[in-house]
């Protein structure tokens, strides 16, 4: 039988999703349900002296209307951060409290005062719009770089700072730095960019009043760990008492990661009122409220000798959280990003401190790529500066760098398993004709356009994540994942897992692990995720993980099957187990070629009996009936996916615009398991990196309203704003895992942001601009570039 | 959205009838319903025009080409009879917005509702057009009053525009990244004795631009316009654009749209 592990197989779900016959929350309808309106504050920051809500009771339809006294009186928990972070100094983060309900501070506009329950969505709508409430409002902290000057938003929080943050060597970088024949310096803007899944948040929340059991239908990327932060902070219900639900899910790229305020509230309210709630984002709810992603404000050195090797590299960087520490809030800009910002290469000596700040804006926390991109577009805009100014060609300094030997230890924490960063390089080097450009650039020139070319080389950390690891490191839960393998008594198999695909092609991909692994027809294998009543815990899906660290639990729970299976097959076959062989689904004694299928011996292992006379059981003595097996899989490290991606874009100095011409992705993900799948993953990324780089941008005015609160002003990049990428793959295996994958569905947005911005600013001649590389702000670099090339003339 | 009477008159008279104060014609819906969803505007009554079958259509004689209010984007985007008249028209229906937009969006609302950003207002004015409402004609020039403001009266109807035929003309535009209309678009109109260059998107409501349409009557090359500089300082400034950078472009594509005649 051929493998079906890197095969271009079709996604299965395509059918359900592309011919609208997915379920999403928003499909899910309960009888007799009610619809909520949430009362929101207009102001970035204000007290709230009152909230009345006699007109919202008394206008049709409403069945209830609850404001955050409410909820404190119950005892409803607020949000959480999901990792504690130390400051230099030794002390523990600081963390306001989030109720779901702001009871007495608005601190982000869109934050939630109220909610109102009415029997028809225009009657929530309009009764919402007749909560009146009292605020006092107070000049809000809006800007990253200007949070820690201000006046403190949260209560007994000095200079809105979350922590002071280091990693590395101070001392070791200040005497690297003191042997440097150049300082390379960089003043970068992470751009604060805005999720934008397809799908809006939304929740169908079902309580039963005999059972006492909530059911909450929801748009989770991991509907387990909702369920135990709802039940052990939220104290919404006890966790047998709570079902989490998360059907079909359109996109999430980690906003929707985190247990949000609606969520908690319609789950409390729900047994409250003893009805069913429906609650769906509208877009601009989602502009408003879901967790944006990046807003790094960055100062990086890199020491260099005049020959291009690297010594040294700093990194001193204010990271916006936003009003409120979320889930990933705190790690995503310190162990997801510090790390990872000496990039792939030999540093001798390195730091990165980061100082985390609240501001009265949405809570930023994880956005594809979490900490990675911001590290990548950090190291990469130093070295691509570098080759520029010590004038040596920018793959060579690359090449100059790049470890040789694998394991790679690196700078700040990771050893990193397995790579080839030389041969990536190369291969993207001849997939995009890198030698050719100078020709391209000419035409480009005679023309009237100017041309750039720019090169990033990348690593990340992911697969996450090792659990005794990470929760040395702050981390409140342990990120293994787990499996369960069910053989049905008639030959089908459900494979349950605790990750869960919001896009990512679970369905197809994890199929193919297990048909595989079992020897049984794709189309036999049914995955089963997005429920806490199917199948066993589970950690979701977020960090490039599923396949490296939930793969592998359906790996091992699959491994078990067959083990059994073979067990139970000696008997049937009576032959000792090491006799037999397991090959293509068929146990056959090696000797005799006598077999039993898998099926047959799953057949078996539920019937363990006989209508003849003398009993016979096909069972070895001891053995239980049944064939589940269930496995959790805590990876010993985390994954590291490489490559290097080359990006050529083309300007017209009188309008500013930039196109990109060419794009080229060289990446290693170790073994493919569905070509098809991780270049669609690898598409997605890219865009969406490009997106960051020439697109997108969140904007507050100085008040803290949010301007970029539709697509009428947000740039979301479309179809016609990219060339046909051209993707290439070397490929190393993990060694942390046995299927030696490593990850795919973050590299495209990890990479892209600084090859495109280097390819910006090499056509601009070196002059730097930040991210986005609007129109307005290059039209401006190219008259410099004019009256400086006039003058040098 | 707030709740309203929803009305379908077959003809011009019983829409006109059904106007009143409180109500709006509804076309492509492409403003008036996110507005109405937003809660910025509310109506009682919303009088569909669509199934006016008077309304929509395309008629070309020597001298014009006449659009019905409802016809949509795209049937003038692949009229052939526009291509063969007036090509520059054409390529302004379809270069609105995006497909969804041009599949619904009519050339009625479009002007009616006189977006600074819209492109047909700018067609209107280069190509001297002419609207005909259900009282009256009103040349363009004295159509659009001001930021979303036109001649129409209360519950008056838009039945067609009737574009003159120039004899070149090009519309060139640099789209707002977000919502595709115009940060700055310009309609060059060659006639027989005279140049307008129509710009929308850089002020308030569409204009004329008197220096740069007389430099191209006198002579019609960019070299004529080479070196002016425009003043910014009534120009739209926001998020996309400054309105120095606004300047810069309605230049810049002044020149374009000569080269490209
Ligand atoms: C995302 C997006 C991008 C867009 N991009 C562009 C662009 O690039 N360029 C551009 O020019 N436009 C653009 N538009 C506008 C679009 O082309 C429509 O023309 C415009 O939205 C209004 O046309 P409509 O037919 O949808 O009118 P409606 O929304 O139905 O009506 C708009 C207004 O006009 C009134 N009205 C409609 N028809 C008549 C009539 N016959 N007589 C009197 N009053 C009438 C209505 O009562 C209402 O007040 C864009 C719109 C969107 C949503």
């Amino acid at each position: 039988m051929a493998s079906l592990v890197g095969s271009r197989v079709e996604r299965k779900e395509d059918k359900r999703l592309l011919t609208g016959k997915g379920r999403y929350t928003a499909d899910i309808n309960i009888a007799n349900q009610t619809y909520a309106a949430f009362v929101r504050s207009p102001h970035a920051r204000a007290k709230i002296k009152k909230v009345d809500t006699s007109k919202a009771l008394k206008a049709s339809g409403v069945v209830s209307v609850l404001t955050g006294e409410e909820i404190a009186t119950d005892k409803i928990g607020g949000l959480i951060a999901g990792w504690a972070i130390r400051s230099e100094d030794g002390s523990e983060m600081k963390v306001p409290a989030n109720p779901p309900l702001a009871k007495d501070n608005a601190n982000f506009v869109g934050e939630p005062i109220a909610v109102v329950f009415a029997e028809t969505l225009d009657e929530a709508r309009a009764a919402a719009d007749l909560v009146s409430v009292d605020y006092k409002v107070l000049k809000g902290v809006i800007n990253t770089g200007d949070a820690m000057k201000s006046e403190a938003i949260h209560d007994g929080i000095d200079k809105n700072l979350c922590y002071d943050w280091l990693l590395g060597d101070r001392k070791a970088v200040e005497e690297a730095f003191a042997k440097a024949d150049k300082i390379i310096k960089v003043d970068l803007i992470n751009n604060r960019l805005v999720p934008n899944a397809m799908e809006p948040r939304a929740c169908v929340v079902d309580y039963n009043t005999a059972s006492e059991e909530i059911t909450l239908y929801t748009t989770s990327q991991n509907p387990h760990l909702s369920r135990l932060i709802m039940s052990a902070f939220g104290g919404v219900a006890p966790e047998n008492k709570l079902r989490v639900v998360a059907p079909d899910v359109g996109g999430g790229f980690g906003s929707k990661i985190n247990v949000y305020n609606e969520e908690i509230i319609c789950s409390w309210a729900s047994k409250k009122i003893e009805r069913p709630i429906k609650w769906i984002a509208e877009r601009t709810e989602s502009f408003l409220t879901d967790t944006h992603g990046r807003d790094h404000v960055t100062h990086a050195e890199l020491a260099v000798t005049n020959d291009g090797k690297f010594l040294g590299f700093k990194n001193e960087t204010i990271a916006n959280l936003g009003a409120y520490a979320r889930v990933f809030g705190t790690v995503t800009p310190t162990y997801l990003f510090g790390p990872c910002a000496t990039g792939v290469y030999t540093i001798p000596a390195a730091y990165s401190n980061v100082k985390a700040v609240y501001t009265n804006t949405a809570p930023v926390d994880a956005y594809r790529g979490a900490g990675r991109p911001e590290a990548t577009y950090t190291i990469e805009r130093l070295v691509e500066k570098a080759a520029m100014e010590l004038g040596i060609d920018r793959t060579e300094i690359r090449m100059k760098n790049f470890p040789t030997e694998f394991p790679f230890k690196q700078t700040l924490v990771h050893t990193v398993d397995s790579g080839d960063y030389v041969s990536g390089l190369k291969k993207a080097k001849e997939m995009a004709d890198y030698d050719g450009f100078e020709a391209r650039r000419k035409k480009s020139e005679s023309n009237g356009k100017l041309r750039g070319i720019g090169v990033s080389s990348y690593f990340e950390a992911c697969g996450i994540a090792p659990s005794a690891v990470v929760m040395s490191l702050g981390c409140g839960v342990g990120l293994w994942e787990s499996s369960e393998v069910r053989f049905n008594p008639t030959g089908q198999v459900s494979v349950f897992t605790g990750a869960h695909s919001h896009g990512q092609g679970h369905d197809t991909t994890f199929a193919q692990i297990a048909a595989d692994e079992l020897g049984v027809p794709l189309e036999t294998i049914d995955v089963v995720h997005g429920d806490t009543d199917k199948g066993t815990f589970g950690m979701g899906t977020y960090g490039s993980r599923s396949l490296a660290v939930g793969g592998i639990a359906i790996v091992n729970a699959c491994k078990k099957i067959v083990a059994k299976g073979k067990r139970v097959a000696a008997k049937m076959l009576e032959v000792n187990e090491d006799e037999i062989d397991f090959k293509d689904g068929e146990f056959v004694v090696t000797k005799s070629n006598k077999k039993k299928t898998i099926g047959e011996v799953a057949f078996a292992c539920y019937l363990p009996g006989s209508r003849d006379s003398e009993f016979k059981s096909p069972l070895p003595e001891g053995e239980e009936p049944g064939l589940i097996e269930t496995s959790f899989f805590d990876p010993a490290n985390f994954s590291f996916p490489a490559g290097s991606h080359i990006a050529e874009v083309e300007i017209d100095p009188e309008t500013g615009e930039v196109k990109v011409e060419k794009y080229t992705a060289v990446d290693d993900f170790g073994r493919i398991v569905n070509p098809l799948v991780v270049e669609g993953q690898v598409h997605g990324g890219i865009a969406q990196g490009i997106g960051q780089a020439l697109h997108e941008n969140t904007e507050y005015d100085e008040t803290g309203q949010l301007i970029t609160a539709s697509y009428m002003d947000y740039t979301m990049p479309r179809a016609d704003n990219f060339p046909e990428f051209n993707l290439g793959f070397t490929c190393t295996h993990a060694t942390s895992n046995p299927l030696g994958v490593k990850g795919c569905g973050e590299a495209g947005a990890i990479a892209s942001p600084p090859t495109i911005m280097n390819a910006v600013i090499d056509a601009l001649g070196g002059q730097e601009i930040s991210m986005p590389a609007t129109a307005e702000k290059v039209w401006r670099a190219c008259k410099l570039l004019k009256k400086t090339n006039s003058k040098a003339a | 959205m707030k709740t309203f009477n929803y009305h379908t008159p077959k003809d011009v008279k019983e829409a006109s009838k059904l106007a009143s104060s409180s109500s709006a014609f509804l076309a492509g819906g492409m403003t008036s319903v996110p507005s109405m969803k937003l809660g910025l505007a509310t109506y009682k009554d919303i009088i569909d025009i669509k199934h006016i079958k008077k309304l929509s259509g395309i008629k070309v004689s020597g001298k014009s080409v006449t659009i019905g209010a409802t016809t949509k984007h795209v049937d003038v985007a692949t009229s052939k009879e526009v291509k063969k008249a007036i090509p520059s028209l054409a390529k302004l229906a379809g270069g609105i917005g995006d497909a969804q937009v041009r599949n619904r969006g009519t050339v009625g609302g479009s002007i009616a509702n006189n977006d600074p950003s819209a492109c047909y207002p700018s067609a209107c004015m280069a190509l001297n057009a002419i609207i005909h409402t259900n009282n009256r004609k009103i040349e363009a020039s004295k159509f659009f009053k001001g930021m979303f403001e036109t001649a129409l009266k209360k519950g008056e109807l838009i039945e067609a525009v009737e574009f003159q035929i120039p004899e070149k003309s090009n519309y060139q535009k640099h789209p707002n990244p977000a919502s595709r209309y115009a940060i700055v678009g310009v309609y060059l109109a060659k006639h027989k004795k005279e140049v307008n260059v129509a710009v929308t998107g850089a002020k308030s409501s569409v204009y004329i631009d008197k220096d740069l349409s007389k430099k191209l009557s006198s002579s019609f090359s960019s070299s004529a316009i080479d070196g002016i500089e425009l003043d910014s300082s009534e120009m739209n400034s926001d998020i996309h654009a400054s309105g120095e950078f606004r300047a810069s472009l309605v230049l810049t594509y002044a020149k374009k749209a000569v080269e490209a005649c």
